[in-house]
Order: C-alpha cells, then sequence, then structure tokens
C-alpha cells in the first residue's frame, strides 16, 4: 500500500498516512488529485479507478470518503476488505464512529490504524487483539504511580505493571532536559 | 503563564470559524502561543502542544517548528508523550530532514525498553518512516526482536525487517535466520507478517526464492488448516476464517510456485480445493478465489486446472457486483495472451459489458475487446466496437479509434469492407483519431486500386454532408485531388455512381480553403488536391486563378505553395503532367515510411523517384563476417556495397526546383555525384598491380587517389576470366586490417564472361589515414561449370606509391 486518505464530502482531509517518503509538495497534490477525483465518481460505480500506476480503492461510509492506493500487483478486492476492517476497528473503540469522532480524536484514529498496518502491510488479522493492544496503550497512559489497576488480559509474559511503576519512580524526579540532552546529541 | 488550551478546545474553535481568513487569523494566534510554550521548554503541556500542531498541520498549515519537540517527546518517560512524539515523527518528520537522525538513539533505547508498547512504537516508527541510515544502525535490534518469544513484538519486528530490507536491500542476509521458524507459529498476526517477510525476500533475491521453495509443503499445509478449520470467532470474516492471511500465503504460492514443477505440483490440490470451496457470496469470498485464480495463472498449473481459473472468471463478469466485473476484465485481460481460446468464449459477455454505466468496466471492456479481435469474429466485433464508438464518451474515442483502426488492418476481410469501417470512425469519432492516422489511411487508399473510385466518392459524399471534422476533410481533399477523374466520370463500381461536375468538385475544394472549420493542415490538403486537379480536369483556368489568388496568402505555408505551384504553370508547365501524375503504390516499409511519404505529398512530388533503396546486390553481412574471422581477430568493418539509385528521369532540373528535398532524394543525389567522382580517373601514375591468378580468374588492381582526401585510395579491380566457361554469381569481398577503412562499391556485373570477352570491374575505396602498408584478404566466390567455386587469397603486393 502507498497511501491511506480520509476526507470528507467537502474535501476535508481528516487523516493521512503515506506509507513512502513524499516531499510535502508531492503530498498535497496528491490529496488534491485523491479528493477531485474521488468526489467525481458517480454514487453507483465501481470502487476501483487506475490513477497513474497506481490503483485506487475508494469507499464511502457516511460522510467519510476512505482512499487507499495499492500497487498494481495487490488485491483489489481484499483492499476493500482492508479498508472495511480499519471502518470496524474505529467502530468498536469509538462505539458507532462518525466524522466528528475522528476529528476530535484523531490521534486515536492514528493509534488504531498503527496497531493495524504498518509499512504498507497488514500487520494484525484479529480484531480483537488491535482493539486489545489499543485498550492497553489507553490504560498505560492512564496508570500513574500506582500499579494496582494494571491488569490486561493479553497473552504474553511480560509484566507491564512492575516495569511501569519501575519507571515511574525512577524517573518521575530527574531532570528531564538534562537526559534529553544526553540523548540528543549522541547519534551513534 | 496561562495552561495551553486543550486539544478539544481548539478543534473545536477552530471549527466555528466561517471563513478561510477567519480560520488562519486563529491559527496564525495559537501557533504563536505554541511557539512561545516551545520556547519556555515547558515540559508538562508540551504533549498537549504537539498534538495541536498535528491537528492544524491535517488541515495544511506548517508545521515544521514541531519536529524538534517531537524528539523531545519522544525521549521523554512518559508514556502518553512517547505516543504523540512518535506520532508527530511520522507525519511531521521524513528522511529529508537531517532532523531525524536524532531519533535513531531514541528508538534504540525505546527498542530494548522494558514496555512492550512503548517498543512497539519505536518498531512501528522504524517500520514506517526509518531512513537507509537508521535502518542500518538498528537493523541489529529489530533481528534480535524477531526471534522474541513475544508474538506482539514478533510481529512487528517482521513488518519492520520488511521495510529495512525495502531501503537496505544488502542487508537481507542478516534476517535469513530469524526466518527458519517463523511459519511454526501459532499466532495469525505473526504468521501474517512472517509471509510478507518471505514474500518481500523472495521478490528481491533468486537465490533466497530458490532456498525458500521447500516452504511450499509447509504454507499448504497451513492453508489447508484455514479452510478446513471450524469457525474461528477471533478470525472470522463473514464465515471464511482469516481471509488476509489466506490472500498472503496464495501470493507467496505464486511467487514460489511460478516457473518450477514441482512447487506447482504440490500446490494442484490445495488451489483446486479453495477454488472449489469458497463461499462467492460475500466480497471476502470473491478476493480469495480471485488471488487463487491470479495464482493458478501464474504457476506451471494442469489445464484443468487453468480452465477451471478461466470459468471462475467467467462467472465473475456475470456477477451483479461492480467490483467484481471490474476485476474479472482485469484479469481476463491478463490472462488472454496466454489462454486466448478459453477467453474467446466469454466474448459475448464481454463485449456485453461495453453497455455498462461504469466509466471503469467500459474501458477494461474496450481493451479486452481488442484483444479478443480475430479473423473470425472481425465483423461482428467491429460492429459492436464501432456502435461503442458511437455512443462513448470523448475520453474514450480517440483509443477506441485508434484500436478499431489496428484491428481492421490486421483482420480486415475485404478492402471494401477496411474502406467502409474506416468511412464510419471518420464520420462518427472524426476529431478525436490521432494525427498519424491520416497518412496510415492514405497509404491504404492508395494500395487498393480497385477501390479508388468508389472511396472518391464516398469520401465526396461525406464532404458534402459535414466539413468540421478535419482528418476526414484531410482525407477526402487528398483523395479527391488524386481520383478527381474517377469522380468526374462516374465510373464506380461497388454502388451507385453520383452525377457531378468539374465546376461542383472545385467549389467544395474552394470552400474547405475559406471555411473557418478547416485548419491550416487542412487548408494546405485542399490547395494542394486544387493544384492536382489542373492535370485532370479542363478547368485549368479555374485552378490557375485560385492557385493565384494564395499566393498573397497570410497564412506562410499556404503562400509558399501558391507560389511554388504558380511557378509550375508559367515557367515549369512542360513539367507539370510528369509531377502531378498518379501516386504509386507505397509499400509500408517500416512504420516512418508512409509518413515520410505523405509529408512529402504537399509539396507535389515526382511520382518517379521513390526514397526507397533495392536491396543490395550481392554481399549479405554473414559472409563478411566470415572473412573477418580469417583477419586473426582484427574487427574490420566490412560494408557491404551500397547501391546506386536509379537516377531520376526528370534531371537536374527537378532537384533543383523541389528545394527541400526528401532523405532518399538527397541521398540519390549525393550517389550520382559519388559515382561521377570515383569515375573520373585521375590516374597519377601508381602502376597497376595483379592482385591474383588462379584456375583462369585474374584481377587486376588499378589505383587512383580521390583528390580532395590524399589518404583515400581508389582502386578498381578488374576481374577476367580466361576458361572456356562463364563464371557467375560472382561476388569479391574484401577485408583490411583495422587501421585502415574500406567502401566497396557495387559491380558492374556479376557474370565474368569466357575467353576474356569483357571484364568486370568493381570500386573499392581505401582509407589510410596512418599511412600504413597496404595489405588486404580478398575472398571470391563464384559458379564455374556447375560447381560453385570459393577462394581466399592475401593480396601483399602493393606498390608503395599505392599507400604513401
Amino acid at each position: 500500500m502507498r497511501f491511506l486518505l480520509l476526507f470528507s464530502r467537502q474535501g476535508k482531509l481528516r487523516l493521512q498516512k503515506w506509507f513512502t517518503p513524499i516531499t510535502e509538495r508531492e503530498k498535497k497534490k496528491i490529496i488534491r488529485d485523491m479528493t477531485t477525483l474521488v468526489l467525481a465518481r458517480q454514487p453507483r460505480s465501481c470502487n476501483f479507478l487506475q490513477w497513474k500506476d497506481l490503483k485506487i480503492i475508494y469507499k464511502r461510509y457516511a460522510s467519510l470518503y476512505f482512499c487507499l492506493a495499492v500497487e498494481n500487483q495487490e488485491n483489489e478486492l481484499l483492499a476493500l476488505e482492508v479498508i472495511h476492517r480499519y471502518v470496524e476497528l474505529l467502530d468498536k473503540y469509538f462505539g458507532n464512529v462518525c466524522e466528528l469522532d475522528i476529528i476530535f480524536n484523531f490521534e486515536k484514529a492514528y493509534f488504531i490504524l498503527d496497531e493495524f498496518l504498518m509499512g504498507g502491510e497488514i500487520q494484525e488479522t484479529s480484531k480483537q487483539m488491535v482493539n486489545r493492544c489499543i485498550e492497553a496503550s489507553d490504560m498505560l497512559q492512564e496508570v500513574r504511580c500506582t500499579g494496582t489497576n494494571a491488569h490486561m488480559d493479553l497473552n504474553h509474559t511480560r509484566s507491564i505493571v512492575i516495569s511501569h511503576v519501575v519507571f515511574i519512580c525512577l524517573f518521575a524526579g530527574v531532570g528531564i532536559l538534562k537526559r534529553l540532552g544526553f540523548w540528543c546529541f549522541t547519534k551513534q | 503563564m496561562p495552561a495551553p488550551i486543550r486539544l478539544r478546545e481548539l478543534i473545536r474553535t477552530i471549527r466555528t470559524a466561517r471563513t478561510q481568513a477567519e480560520e488562519r487569523e486563529m491559527i496564525q494566534k495559537e501557533c504563536a502561543a505554541i511557539r512561545s510554550s516551545f520556547r519556555e521548554e515547558d515540559n508538562t503541556y508540551r504533549c498537549r502542544n504537539v498534538a495541536k500542531l498535528l491537528y492544524m498541520h491535517m488541515l495544511g498549515y506548517p508545521a515544521h517548528f514541531g519536529q524538534l519537540e517531537c524528539l523531545k517527546l519522544i525521549a521523554s518517560q512518559k508514556f502518553t508523550d512517547k505516543r504523540i512524539g512518535y506520532l508527530g515523527a511520522m507525519l511531521l518528520l521524513d528522511e529529508r530532514q537531517d532532523v531525524h537522525l536524532l531519533m535513531t538513539n531514541c528508538i534504540k533505547n525505546d527498542l530494548n525498553h522494558s514496555t512492550q508498547y512503548v517498543q512497539g512504537l519505536a518498531l512501528c516508527t522504524l517500520g514506517c518512516m526509518g531512513s537507509s541510515e537508521m535502518c542500518r544502525d538498528l537493523a541489529g535490534e529489530v533481528e534480535k526482536l524477531l526471534k522474541t518469544s513475544n508474538s506482539y513484538l514478533r510481529k512487528k519486528a517482521a513488518l519492520c525487517a520488511v521495510h529495512v530490507i525495502r531501503k537496505v536491500p544488502e542487508l537481507m542476509e542478516m534476517f535469513l535466520p530469524a526466518t527458519k521458524n517463523l511459519l511454526s507459529e501459532k499466532n495469525h498476526g505473526v504468521l501474517h507478517t512472517s509471509v510478507v517477510l518471505l514474500t518481500e525476500m523472495c521478490e528481491r533475491s533468486p537465490d533466497m526464492l530458490a532456498h525458500f521453495r521447500k516452504l511450499v509443503p509447509q504454507l499448504v499445509r497451513i492453508l489447508k488448516n484455514l479452510i478446513m478449520s471450524g469457525y474461528s470467532p477471533e478470525h472470522d470474516v463473514s464465515g471464511i476464517s482469516d481471509p488476509f492471511l489466506q490472500v498472503r500465503i496464495l501470493r507467496l504460492l505464486r511467487i514460489l510456485g511460478k516457473g518450477d514443477d514441482d512447487s506447482s505440483e504440490a500446490m494442484n490440490d490445495i488451489l483446486a480445493q479453495v477454488a472449489t470451496n469458497t463461499e462467492t457470496s460475500k466480497n471476502v469470498g470473491n478476493a480469495i478465489l480471485y488471488e487463487t485464480v491470479l495464482t493458478i495463472m501464474d504457476i506451471k498449473s494442469e489445464s484443468g486446472l487453468r480452465v477451471l481459473a478461466i470459468n471462475i472468471l467467467g462467472r465473475f463478469l456475470l456477477n451483479n457486483d461492480k467490483n467484481i466485473r471490474y476485476v474479472a476484465l482485469t484479469s481476463l485481460l491478463k490472462t488472454v495472451q496466454t489462454d486466448h481460446n478459453a477467453v474467446q468464449r466469454h466474448r459475448s459477455t464481454i463485449v456485453d459489458c461495453l453497455k455498462d454505466l461504469d466509466v471503469s468496466i467500459k474501458r477494461r471492456a474496450m481493451e479486452l475487446s481488442f484483444a479478443l479481435v480475430n479473423g473470425n469474429n472481425i465483423r461482428g466485433m467491429m460492429k459492436e466496437l464501432l456502435y461503442f464508438l458511437d455512443s462513448c464518451d470523448p475520453e474514450f474515442k480517440a483509443d477506441c479509434a485508434s484500436g478499431v483502426f489496428l484491428a481492421a488492418e490486421k483482420y480486415a476481410p475485404s478492402k471494401r469492407w477496411h474502406i467502409d469501417t474506416i468511412m464510419r470512425v471518420l464520420t462518427t469519432a472524426g476529431s478525436y483519431v490521432r494525427d498519424d492516422s491520416v497518412p496510415n489511411l492514405i497509404q491504404l487508399i492508395t494500395n487498393s486500386v480497385e477501390m479508388h473510385a468508389y472511396t472518391v466518392q464516398r469520401l465526396y459524399k461525406a464532404l458534402l454532408d459535414d466539413i468540421s471534422q478535419q482528418p476526414l476533410v484531410q482525407v477526402a481533399s487528398w483523395c479527391i485531388g488524386e481520383y478527381g477523374d474517377l469522380l468526374i466520370s462516374g465510373q464506380c463500381e461497388e454502388e451507385e455512381p453520383i452525377q457531378v461536375t468539374e465546376d461542383e468538385v472545385l467549389d467544395v475544394l474552394e470552400g474547405l480553403l475559406v471555411s473557418n472549420l478547416s485548419s491550416p493542415v487542412t487548408r494546405g490538403y485542399s490547395l494542394t488536391a486544387i493544384m492536382k486537379l489542373s492535370t485532370r480536369f479542363s478547368s485549368v483556368n479555374r485552378i490557375k486563378k485560385v492557385v493565384s489568388i494564395y499566393g498573397s496568402s497570410i497564412d506562410v505555408e499556404l503562400q509558399q505553395r501558391a507560389v511554388e505551384y504558380n511557378a509550375l504553370f508559367k515557367k515549369y508547365d512542360h513539367m507539370r503532367p510528369a509531377l502531378l501524375e498518379r501516386m504509386p503504390i507505397m509499400e509500408k516499409t517500416a512504420s516512418n515510411g508512409p509518413t515520410e511519404i505523405v509529408q512529402t505529398n504537399g509539396e507535389a512530388e515526382p511520382s518517379v523517384v521513390e526514397p526507397k533503396h533495392p536491396p543490395p546486390v550481392g554481399q549479405p553481412a554473414s559472409q563478411g563476417n566470415d572473412l573477418l574471422d580469417l583477419l586473426g581477430g582484427n574487427d574490420v568493418p566490412v560494408i557491404p556495397t551500397t547501391m546506386p539509385t536509379k537516377p531520376a528521369s526528370a534531371g537536374g532540373e527537378l532537384l533543383d526546383l523541389l528545394g527541400d528535398l526528401s532523405l532518399g532524394l538527397s541521398l540519390m543525389a549525393f550517389y550520382l555525384f559519388d559515382l561521377f567522382k570515383t569515375v573520373n580517373f585521375l590516374s597519377i601514375g601508381i602502376p597497376p598491380m595483379t592482385a591474383y591468378n588462379k584456375n583462369g580468374l585474374k584481377i587486376d588492381f588499378t589505383f587512383e587517389r580521390a583528390n580532395p582526401n590524399p589518404n583515400v585510395a581508389v582502386i578498381t579491380i578488374h576481374a577476367s576470366n580466361s576458361t572456356e566457361a562463364d563464371m557467375t554469381d560472382f561476388v569479391f569481398q574484401a577485408a583490411v586490417p583495422k587501421t585502415f577503412q574500406l567502401q566497396l562499391l557495387s559491380p558492374s556485373s556479376n557474370v565474368v564472361p569466357a575467353l576474356n570477352q569483357g571484364t568486370v570491374t568493381q570500386v573499392i575505396r581505401v582509407l589510410n589515414q596512418q599511412k600504413q602498408p597496404l595489405r588486404m584478404r580478398i575472398k571470391l566466390t563464384y559458379i564455374h561449370k556447375g560447381s560453385a567455386v570459393q577462394d581466399l587469397a592475401e593480396v601483399n603486393n602493393f606498390p608503395s606509391q599505392s599507400w604513401q
């Protein structure tokens, strides 16, 4: 996959994920092209387009257009399933997701996407796993100094609780700037 | 300093802006606040500020000043900070900024973090936007994580490895050991990403591909389990278990089975199973079937399986779902080359798709229809395609018209049908045809001699109807110019001849000249046509008048033509009939051939001289190569004889008149001149020598120097035959060492008559830049008394004056 874009019926961008390095100018141009192409399509036409050397798969969910660009040897029908899976994940997380959810919680939408896709490929095919990981990460943000409510049912052996408590206590008091200075200037 | 506003607040505020200007103002204010907050190195709110910045970046505003802040967030210990920091890095940074390298150390530390989610963040960021330097530095860490037992990390590490390999292909070897037991995982996430990793490796390296072929049985087993296993809630999608993994495995199987009999053999069963057992009611099932079909077509599958695949595609074509029809058409297009007959069975369905409302489907159907046209179905298919051409959107017309022309050219059942088809295209999609079709059509019409009358009549009638479509008008005016006499005489056999007078024809052509609809090129065509009619019609005065009017036209092209034609009337009237004669049949040589000829049409080119050279007599290049071997590896180009073309019948005056000649004419002129040059013997006292004397064949060399270039020695060979029988098919070849250059002109004849009754002469020109002693190897072949004779000889006895 090359990129994934979400935009509204008016062409306002709600999410952009690029899987290859592209300049800012290129990105803006691609966004413009995509919005024009997709929004111009007839309502009951097929969900695939050819654009330059890429296949564009788009699908409309309520007021949002999901637009995915894949290379020529990839399976378009499966790409439709990928889009659908992402929507399901968002739906499960936000509960009856709508465009406003994605506008106000765009960073969460990104986090979910990053648990589902990586580097242009699918990393997890199980809905439940992705949701569990997101929930666990969210919990990690919430947990402060105590590690009591750290039960997360995941099938891995590492103990989040202990490590979490340890690093919160160790670093809470230390000047972060000093450490930052050390880290920033030693490259290799 | 009050706390910076929350992200939600900002979003809400910005959304209340009613105009772009208002929004920009709000954003600028907030950016200023954020910038001052960054300057104060405020740790507590850095995360919030960067999040706001990312939002503004998504709206399209610059956010580069936040890049360093993202790095600070990544280095922070708070998970929230890290999350936003890494997100910011992925959105704002890329390998073009030097700043991104500062992340390397942070990522390295985070890859070894005790919390798996932090490790996950680091892997994700590296796998999405890691540059080649970062990848090189961190590949070792990724490889370590690839071997961990934690499946959450393992799957991420696998995709990260894929990214590393894409960026730095040389590091692929490094990941090989870790792939050993990747496929024995139970976790689908790890399985999926492992298959992706294996696919990437196999696509990039044929060695890896060979190495991983042994995994085919294992992959087949996994796929089988997926299909046969019962309902699995975790991976189920509409009744199918983990379609993503199935498709990925099928893709890897495709790569592994391609070109390899054993692997393909091993997969046949499972592919047949998938193809027959998969549910097709939902998109998911069809996605798997589609991938299966692609795999079957690519590997060396048995024919039964291939037929099954094409039938699946045929079923897809009848599916209600547009996406599936589109996908079927695309795949059929890919397979039509290899399995032509099988695809032909579905021709009628494909042709029906031409009438579909969807633009994407129509395009694919059109491409596929053209691919399916053959000698048997040409009439039917063309009917459908022409109907499509009539009714389709303008974006298709150009491609469709070109396709029709190509197909008609290849498979036309008769000349009349061909011309009718072309006429139909020109009248329906006339303005959309490509520019090069006009010359091609003209060439086609010229070659169908018996159809001239019919063609010109139809074109004339079309012109009467409509003069707006330029290609049609151009072809029509050219034809009327050429065959106007046939039009007037009413000779048409194919259909009812029309009664037309000369004046009517000239009216039409003049109408084209003055009409606003005609392009300059079209006007050129019609003026030339009028001129040509001066030899075919009797109303020459009218034509003269028209031509002289345009002698002062503003259009330079028209003016030039008119002036030249005027000159033709006045000074060269004796040459006019010859010049304006009928065009000869043009053979389609290379793709450039017809175009060249037609471009000179406007210049009333003489019909006699053609810019073509008949193939050289005698020495084909292959024989020359033998000679090269003889000279022990000195690669000397043996130049085959060049042909002097027949001189133009009209003589030198013609060359003057038609100033700007086509390439052929100028070449011909060069050869004429060259011939004169070499024939002029300027003997400078070099004695002749006998180069060869054996079996009755004697070859003498006589020398002269080419005046302009003293380094060029011109040698004329004289071959004479003292035996009683003629030597026929006489071929003389020569080769010289590398330091010389040789040119052989054509011989006077191929037959050396017996008993010294005549000689065969041939001119050799040798360029001797370095003034080296001249030596030559010659090869002679001829037929004498019924048997072929071949001989080689070395000529070393050149007189010293010949090369000094």
